[in-house]
């Protein structure tokens, strides 16, 4: 069971990561203006360049991998494609922002390239999500709105492997599938589960969250025939449109905040509970497998801290549980104890495939998270014991 | 300590740290603006049901949640005259004072003695649990706070009282 890959980024919370191609350069956001690159060092990251445009907070950046661009989304209502130039007075590559036509005009929450790198979809608290692609004459991104039926900020999307299809999660509650196609980019796709006939803005899909819950991420499966939601709720939801059926999984801890898709048959979801936990499942019905965060380490380690220096007759570790239990309504003892059990100490904010495995599955997975760490756990060490929720301070 | 209040505090600790699953949300009403939904009420959907916890008629909490902040309310135990007095001038001290706590609301919601606001600002440059922490640790010192200034007042007016009154006895 390989351990987990910790690095710490920075002190700030990180927003959102993007992978280049082949893992050796980063790009984040540190809850602030700027993108900041960074590329690998043996064992650490360290910044090699800040790519600064816009002027509110960075919501979302991605890392196209084949034609090596990065586009961002900000609270500023802007999105700008970076792309490396040869700098005439410096001679050396520089990232040269693009401009996009987004028309929006609230904050863009969520961004990602569509799988051919051709389009790239932004989400948006204007109630829409706009559809960009290049527009080569005026050397800029023009943007076509998905906007019929949503009626709250757009939290998350997710694009179909074909290129056309789009999965977006918003906060009326809503997951839906739509048809991103546009007509100069797409060849006329070929029939899917979700329809046949897909001209632009088609649903074909809505679902609600179990119990009314901001859908705060959305998934494709690797196939694109299943849909994974994860809401505010609580709830974890798997959609199988040609079924039709529909799993929901009510989980008892926080709730989850984003989710991938490691193989047809097992996703990674994180979120609020600080680690990221792994289900499985086929058509007959999905469960919980287990957290990657093998706790049972650090359980020790936090333990003799916590009851380190407590020495005395009245200063024992039994009668500080009872006079925890008894003033402040703690169970266990916790006082004294900063540090949060798992590997992530806050809300981990996005989980991304890291690397493909000889099998076609994703073997890593990389989350960053509210506490500014980057952790690249490997999918396969899966630790079950872990479910029962062993966090210090933040049970239910 | 009473019997009541453990399970009183266990629920307001497992309640908050349900609601403080809080995240970034820019305005949907106002362009360019973030500010805590709790508060601005612009868009009804990013507002949960506000949950009330009462330890009985006196003393209850009040939390409001939402997409990226919560509201909490407090209304501590007030008996008699001098400890309404007593709470009144100790919440007003706090109150004045708001920004040394950081989560303290300068204004209480009606019907409560003091408030807190926690945004995702703050739910992400602090550790969440100890936010908790502070919270209840807060609830439970304020009752003892005000019983103990009760107490020293009423010794205070017995002296003064009794020296006043002995000039008299002689």
């Amino acid at each position: 069971m390989a351990a987990p890959e910790v690095f710490s980024i920075a002190q700030t919370p990180v927003t959102c990561h993007a992978f280049n191609a082949d893992r050796s350069q980063l790009a984040v956001s540190l809850n602030d203006n700027d993108v900041q690159i960074y590329a690998r060092q043996g064992n650490q990251w360290k910044v090699t360049e800040t790519l600064a445009e816009h002027d509110k907070v960075i919501t979302s950046i991605d890392w196209a991998p084949n034609s090596n661009r990065i586009v961002t989304a900000s609270q500023d209502r802007n999105a700008y494609v970076w792309q490396q130039t040869l700098d005439p007075i410096t001679g050396q590559m520089a990232w040269k922002p693009t401009l996009v036509l987004l028309r929006i005009n609230r904050a863009a929450t969520f961004v990602r390239w569509s799988p051919n790198e051709d389009k790239f979809a932004v989400a948006s608290g204007a109630r829409a999500i706009a559809i960009c692609s290049f527009d080569s004459e005026n050397n800029w991104w023009v943007a076509r709105q998905l906007k019929k039926p949503i009626r709250s900020t757009v939290l998350s999307v997710d694009w179909h492997p074909n290129n056309v299809l789009l999965a977006a999660g918003s906060a009326d509650m809503k997951a839906r599938v739509f048809s991103a196609y546009i007509k100069d980019v797409d060849k006329r796709p070929t029939p899917t589960v979700w329809g046949e006939k897909l001209p632009f803005n088609t649903i074909c899909g809505e679902y609600s969250s179990p119990a009314g819950g901001w859908v705060h991420t959305v998934g494709f499966s690797p196939s694109g025939d299943v849909l994974a939601y994860a809401s505010h709720d609580s709830s974890i939801s798997i959609v199988y449109p040609g079924g039709p059926a529909i799993y929901t999984i009510k989980i008892n801890s926080l709730p989850y905040v984003t989710l991938t898709w490691t193989s047809e048959n097992a996703l990674v979801a994180a979120g609020h509970d600080c680690q990221p936990i792994v289900y499985s499942g086929s058509e007959g019905g999905w469960a919980a497998v287990g957290t990657l965060d093998d706790t049972s380490s650090g359980t020790a380690k936090a333990g003799s801290g916590a009851r380190a220096g407590s020495i005395g007759r009245l200063n024992s570790a039994a009668f500080n549980t009872f006079r925890n239990a008894d003033t402040r309504g703690q169970t266990q003892d916790e006082s004294g104890q900063t540090e949060l059990l798992t590997v992530h100490q806050n809300t981990i904010t996005s989980v991304r495939p890291y690397d493909v495995g000889a099998d076609g599955n994703v073997a890593r997975v990389s989350t960053t998270g509210v506490d500014g760490k980057l952790v690249i756990w490997d999918v396969g060490a899966v630790s079950a014991s872990g479910l029962a929720g062993r966090l210090g301070g933040m049970k239910i | 300590m009473s019997n009541s209040l453990r399970p009183y505090l266990a629920a307001v600790r497992s309640t908050l740290t349900a609601a403080l699953t809080l995240e970034d949300f820019s305005s949907q009403v106002v362009e360019r603006h973030n500010k805590p939904e709790v508060e601005a009420r612009g868009s009804k959907e990013v507002l949960l049901n506000p949950l009330t916890i009462s330890r009985n008629e006196n003393e209850r909490v009040l939390i409001e949640s939402s997409v990226n902040s919560i509201r909490m309310s407090i209304k501590i135990k007030q008996a008699d005259e001098i400890e309404r007095i007593l709470c009144h001038k100790l919440t007003r001290f706090l109150m004045q004072r708001a920004e040394s706590f950081i989560v303290l609301r300068r204004k209480p919601v009606p019907g409560y003695d003091i408030s807190f606001l926690i945004t995702n600002v703050h739910a992400e440059t602090m550790l969440k649990h100890k936010v908790v922490d502070f919270i209840i640790q807060f609830m439970e010192e304020v009752d003892r706070e005000i019983s103990e200034m009760k107490l020293s007042l009423n010794a205070r007016s017995r002296t003064v009282a009794e020296s006043y009154l002995a000039a008299f006895a002689s």
